[in-house]
């Protein structure tokens, strides 16, 4: 038995029972797309081919296409990297935490926002593979595998490598927990077809339920396996963009050696991934009507997130400041100095308006409630978490100990393509799976409709 | 249709009274083939008298294989196979493969504790499960009573069934 306080804001409104949650949420898997469906992913489409296409221009001729040169050997690839990593935190983090923290609200967001995860963690592996030249020896590069040269394995002392281990894992586990979450709902569409008269429909989705048949026994056995899932995820979320962060921590480059980079790569990262959910939830509400299951409280909550990791991530951007000039190292002192102040001041002022003070409208509860603002802040504050890498990476390397070599960076149509191709792929697949796959874990919603269901006046 | 199994199935529309009757049924002997629910009912698997899972033992089993397969890979490569010096330190030094022995850990113990579920719970692609009312992935909680494991009449179980709270009971031949 549950005892829930009445004070508590409901989680579901609309007087919903059991039967509408598989209603409403089955609905548009059963359905036809709708014609909005349609313009996004034709939309989608477009980037995806256009960018696949750059994709393979640069392949063919060689990462020269893209604007580095010798001073600026990381841009735009490692930016878009660490940029989509960072948003792929939030899924993991909103199921795996919350979970532990016993957080209910997290039931009607953790779906679409591990998917969000998954499909943001591909569109970053692209980058490293695209930018190891070739990509059918990445493989013997980047894993410890036997090859002809005698076994000369892979560098264990690298964080690079690290990094492979990491996102590999993280991948994999993300995916495999999202997967599990889905199967009792596979068997939901699976039933519902059985009674419909759909044999096709019936067996695709039997497949993907494994045969489910929601037995006791199953039941408690897969809840301590989302359980440990959730205690192993958890450290996991945290080490990916600790690792991520010493890529640059561990080397001595004047703006990236500093050891305050993991806290606050992985507070950036679940700053711009909830953003990110923010973003695509609220078009997803609106698309599939699921305003009764993600409510307003979903959304605030989810903003009193972005203002807390908000305000983390501008303490780093001070304290990294304060540093630099309590240090009195020359070389670092420049290179923050430069930040501010050099040729790529846009970049560094664009990231504190959209990252440190445009969260801060948060704090007012009319905006944080608006559907809007919240809309528009949240992809502000993904555009302020692009510049944020850009400028840790670009402006850290465009003037380095030697003047005589200090140049700057251009970005090519090939490096906007490319980002282009994540962008057409990530809304693609998201798009997809909100179609065919139920975006509502309806199984754990199910399981607190009775005690946070708002009653029917 | 020569049926080899009969059950008799009670429908019951609310956990809380499911629950009850899972332990008023199981105070008059009768034995519960399964319950099937649409989400996880908490203290269902108490009130059945089943055993606390032992996947968490798996796991850290799994876990422990992760983390020594990553160190003697690491050791190995790095200090016995191809013994490099890297930025002046020791061939095989401990901290740099922290991140990788537990990126490992991780990695096996996550996809080992779900392959042992999906293999101890019979749970694949090509199976068809055995279905007593297909309304249990919907709304309805469903509890099978297998007439041959007990000794009550069809008639004496339905109506223990019923004064249990089920909404409905209903007989399924497999």
């Amino acid at each position: 038995m549950q005892a829930t306080s009445t004070i508590r804001e409901p989680l579901i409104t609309g007087g919903k029972t059991v039967r509408d949650v598989s209603e409403d949420i089955s609905r548009q898997v059963e359905g036809k797309p709708t014609s909005l469906w349609w313009i996004a992913m034709v939309v989608s489409l477009v980037l995806l081919f256009w960018g696949f296409y750059c994709l393979c221009y640069q392949q063919w001729n060689g990462v020269g296409v893209w604007g580095l040169n010798k001073t600026v050997g990381w841009a735009w690839d490692i930016t878009n990297f660490v940029w989509w990593v960072g948003i792929g935190h939030a899924g993991t983090l909103i199921s795996a935490i919350l979970l532990l923290f016993r957080q209910r609200w997290r039931m009607s967001i953790n779906r679409a926002a591990e998917a969000m995860t998954i499909f943001a963690v591909i569109c970053a592996a692209t980058f490293p593979f695209v930018h190891m030249g070739r990509l059918w020896l990445g493989f013997y590069w980047v894993f410890p595998l036997p090859n002809t040269w005698g076994s000369l394995w892979a560098n264990f002392n690298s964080p690079l490598l690290w990094d492979v281990f990491a996102i590999s894992t993280y991948f994999t586990v993300s995916l495999v927990f999202w997967y599990m979450g889905l199967i009792p709902d596979f068997a939901v569409i699976r039933d519902r077809a059985v009674r419909m008269g759909h044999k096709t429909r019936a067996l695709v989705y039997n497949a993907l339920s494994f045969g489910w048949d929601g037995a006791a026994r199953t039941w408690s056995r897969y809840e301590s396996v989302a359980l440990i899932l959730a205690g192993l995820s958890t450290p996991l979320v945290l080490s990916v963009h600790t690792i991520v962060s010493m890529d640059f921590a561990t080397s001595v480059i004047p703006g990236w050696h500093t050891t305050i980079f993991p806290p606050y790569f992985v507070a950036g990262a679940i700053f711009s991934g909830f953003a990110m959910v923010l973003t695509l939830l609220l078009i997803t509400r609106k698309m599939f009507r699921l305003e009764d299951y993600i409510t307003i409280y979903h959304i605030e909550l989810m903003n009193i997130i972005i203002i807390i990791t908000g305000s983390i991530v501008g303490i780093a951007y001070i304290t990294e400041f304060f540093v630099a000039w309590y240090g009195q190292v020359p070389a670092e002192y420049y290179a923050f100095y430069n930040r501010a102040t050099g040729p790529y001041w846009w970049a560094y002022w664009s990231m504190m308006t959209c990252n440190v003070i445009s969260p801060q409208l948060f704090w007012f509860k009319k905006i944080r409630t608006n559907l809007v603002a919240t809309f528009v802040l949240s992809i502000i504050v993904n555009i302020g978490m692009w510049f944020e890498r850009f400028v840790i990476i670009v402006t850290s390397l465009h003037r380095d100990y030697l003047p005589s070599s200090w140049s700057m960076f251009h970005a090519t149509i090939y490096d906007v393509g490319e980002y282009v191709f994540t962008f057409g792929f990530f809304f693609a697949a998201f798009l997809l799976f909100a179609k065919y796959f139920p975006v509502i874990n309806m199984a754990e919603v199910k399981s607190i409709v009775k005690s946070t269901s708002e009653k029917k006046h | 249709m020569e049926s080899n199994k009969n059950f008799v199935v009670g429908v019951f529309d609310d956990e809380d009274v499911l629950l009850s009757a899972v332990e008023g049924t199981r105070e008059k002997g009768i034995k519960i083939h399964e319950v099937y629910s649409p989400f996880p009912v908490h203290g269902l698997d108490e009130a059945l008298g089943y055993k606390r899972s032992r996947l968490p033992i798996a796991a850290f089993m799994f876990g422990l294989t992760g983390t020594s397969l990553a160190l003697l890979m690491q050791i190995w490569m790095l200090g016995f196979d191809w013994p490099m010096i890297i930025g002046g330190k020791n061939h095989a030094s401990l901290p740099p493969f922290i991140p990788v022995t537990f990126e490992m850990t991780v990695l096996l113990a996550a996809h080992g504790m779900v392959l042992t579920f999906l293999i101890v719970s019979n749970l694949k692609p090509y199976k068809w499960p055995r279905q007593f009312d297909l309304r249990s992935t919907d709304d309805k909680h469903v509890m099978a009573v297998d007439l041959a494991t007990n000794k009550l009449s069809k008639e004496e179980i339905s109506r223990i069934l019923k004064d249990n709270g089920a909404s409905e009971v209903n007989e399924k031949n497999f």
